[in-house]
């Protein structure tokens, strides 16, 4: 479990880095999606990788059988925040693709 | 129960709610709830000063739930000083947009208010992933400030902008991440202690979270090489909303400070002193830099842009020494230098309407229709902003210097600081004669539009700021040693937090 969701933590944030660097808004902005969705599973993760237990203490629990609720509380708040600067950057690129008539970063064609 | 910490985010907070609900179709509405809530954020953190200059903390627990295991919201010295300050700037910035730039977009006012409610509670909160929101709610702000005019200009910048903030925030959200697996607590205080405690074994993890973090707020800051935003941002934002985000990097300054001596201070255990190697060496160049950008610009705003990041230079240095002079001092230049950029920002706007189609442009072209007066407190505000006597641009200067004296780093920063503040001369007097000397007379002068009392009104409050600022210098600075006294030695923090001292 843990290699699985190591590689693909890798894998998200590796493509969403190389995305990230290309010169077009809608790549870019689809390379900081990733890197979210990679940064959320890192961030769930930390608290330990626990398949199939709540993060409810109950009457004779054994530890073994409990997992942190912190992380799933701050990856649910982490979630939220980046929706809504994702949004926001979705509506700026296209506002700025409308205005300088380009979908280029910098707002001009260079070549 | 300390409620009253609490003010310094409500005041703007409901302000900004009250801005939309009642001002939505009244600009006058919006324009009073503006100044109201300026003035209360003044008086909040006036009140917050009051309280804690003689170096108490008081912390409140939201909704109760008392640290580690709720957010706590600490004011002590630090936080009482950077929520004054934003309130005077977020006051006169907007007073100054009340000339033609509240008018260009609709929600100016609301994001002004946002703005500082995300500041305010950046320096207020105790809890690391708090300081996360607070920075995002700050940011939305700044990024909707950028543009909210719709022109051209600041889109480009912003397009940049918030791309680069927003890969940030992802790098912060690792650092959390780290930090929070290796010692299971977000609250600063309770970190702190935790970070004394840990093993060897978790060296490398920790010290990982720590620079991570530390990189995240270098980009906020603006130190180099996480500079290249800074200019052409400030650059293209309308004057009011430039002159305002002077505080924005101040932000970053005050979390690199707050973290790097409390957390990861000189008792961090494993994790001791986690930046000090690389904190001064980044700074000085990050110094030389800012002054050679704004040595080379071609526009006043983006060169105002440079003299920022040279600030964040300059002050960063200061604290990079880790001694209580060197903080405090570093302290003192803060203050003086938000004040000193957000003026000239100001008054830059009225130059370049002043000169026409030429704008803020470094050429020859019609001077300034009120040359006299505009000429002379750019002559006050350049004054400021380079560190000459009379102003306290030159008693923070001669502070910094001084405090690095008895230190190992002492050549570095004297020669950095003496250097700079000679091309810091160059650049502003260049400027200054390019355009009040060299300038032409203007055929029409009928046309040209001249700056009325109320929009004077700001740049003078910020210049009469600063004079008092020098004026009342000594208490100024006993603050700062105060409070730079506090946070090399944490332990009054983390007992007003969490009740035990380590």
């Amino acid at each position: 479990m843990e290699a699985l969701i190591a590689s693909a933590i890798a894998v998200l944030g590796g493509s969403g880095i190389y995305l990230v660097l290309r010169a077009r808004t809608f790549t870019v902005i689809l390379g900081l999606a990733l890197l979210a969705i990679a940064v959320n599973l890192f961030l769930l993760s930390m608290g330990r990788v626990a398949p199939g237990h709540a993060p409810v203490i109950e009457e004779g629990l054994e530890l073994g059988a409990y997992v942190d609720p912190l992380p799933q509380a701050v990856v649910l708040t982490a979630i939220v925040i980046g929706f809504a600067m994702m949004s926001f950057a979705v509506v700026l690129a296209i506002t700025a693709h409308f205005v300088t008539g380009t979908d280029h970063l910098d707002g001009e064609e260079t070549s | 129960m300390n409620h009253w910490i609490t003010l310094p985010v409500l005041i703007p907070f409901v302000a900004a709610i009250l801005i939309e609900i009642v001002g939505r179709h009244h600009i006058g509405a919006r324009r009073v709830l503006a100044v109201c809530a300026g003035l209360g954020t003044i008086a909040a953190g006036a009140y917050m000063l009051l309280r804690t200059h003689q170096g108490e903390i008081f912390t409140y627990a939201m909704g109760g739930w008392e640290a580690p295991f709720g957010v706590a919201l600490v004011a002590d010295g630090l936080s009482a000083l950077l929520v004054t300050l934003t309130g005077v700037v977020s006051l006169f910035a907007a007073l100054y947009s009340m000339n033609r730039h509240d008018t260009k977009g609709k929600f100016f006012h609301f994001f002004l208010q946002m703005q500082v409610a995300g500041i305010c509670g950046a320096v207020l909160t105790g809890d690391l992933f708090s300081l996360f929101v607070c920075f995002e709610i700050m940011l939305l702000a700044s990024y909707n400030l950028l543009v909210y005019t719709g022109e051209e200009r600041g889109l480009k910048a912003g397009v940049h902008y918030v791309i680069l903030n927003l890969a940030g925030s992802a790098l912060f959200l690792v650092a959390i991440g780290t930090l929070y697996g290796v010692t299971g607590t977000l609250n600063l205080a309770d970190m702190a202690l935790r970070v004394g405690e840990l093993g060897p074994e978790d060296t490398a993890l920790v010290r990982a979270g720590g620079l991570l973090l530390m990189v995240v707020f270098m980009l906020k800051a603006a130190v180099l090489p996480l500079h290249l935003w800074l200019p052409n941002v400030y650059g293209s934002a309308t004057a009011p909303v430039a002159a305002f985000f002077a505080i924005l990097t101040k932000v970053g300054v005050y979390a690199i400070l707050r973290v790097s001596t409390l957390v990861f201070g000189s008792e961090a255990g494993v994790a001791a002193d986690v930046l000090a190697p690389y904190l001064l060496p980044l700074a000085a160049l990050t110094l030389a830099l800012g002054m050679l950008g704004a040595l080379g610009s071609l526009r006043l705003r983006k060169a105002l842009g440079f003299l920022i990041v040279a600030s964040i230079g300059t002050m960063l240095m200061s604290i990079g020494l880790y001694t209580p002079e060197g903080i405090a001092a570093g302290l003192y230049y803060l203050v003086h230098s938000t004040l000193g950029i957000a003026m000239l920002f100001l008054l830059v706007d009225l130059i370049a309407r002043q000169r026409g189609e030429k704008d803020d442009r470094l050429v020859v072209a019609r001077a300034p229709a009120q040359r006299a007066l505009l000429g002379l407190l750019f002559f006050a505000g350049a004054i400021a902003v380079v560190g000459l006597p009379p102003l306290s641009g030159f008693l923070g200067k001669v502070w910094v210097l001084q405090a690095s004296l008895m230190t190992p780093h002492v050549v570095v920063v004297w020669v950095a600081i003496l250097l700079t503040s000679v091309l810091a001369l160059v650049a502003l007097s260049r400027a200054g004669s390019l355009i009040f000397w060299k300038g032409e007379e203007a055929d029409d002068e009928e046309r040209v539009p001249r700056a009325t009392a109320f929009e004077l009104l700001p740049v003078f409050g910020l210049l009469a700021c600063l004079i008092l600022y020098t004026l009342f210098s000594g208490p100024a600075a006993e603050l700062c040693m105060m409070i730079a006294e506090g946070l090399l030695s944490p332990g009054d923090y983390i007992e007003a937090v969490m009740g035990v001292r380590p």
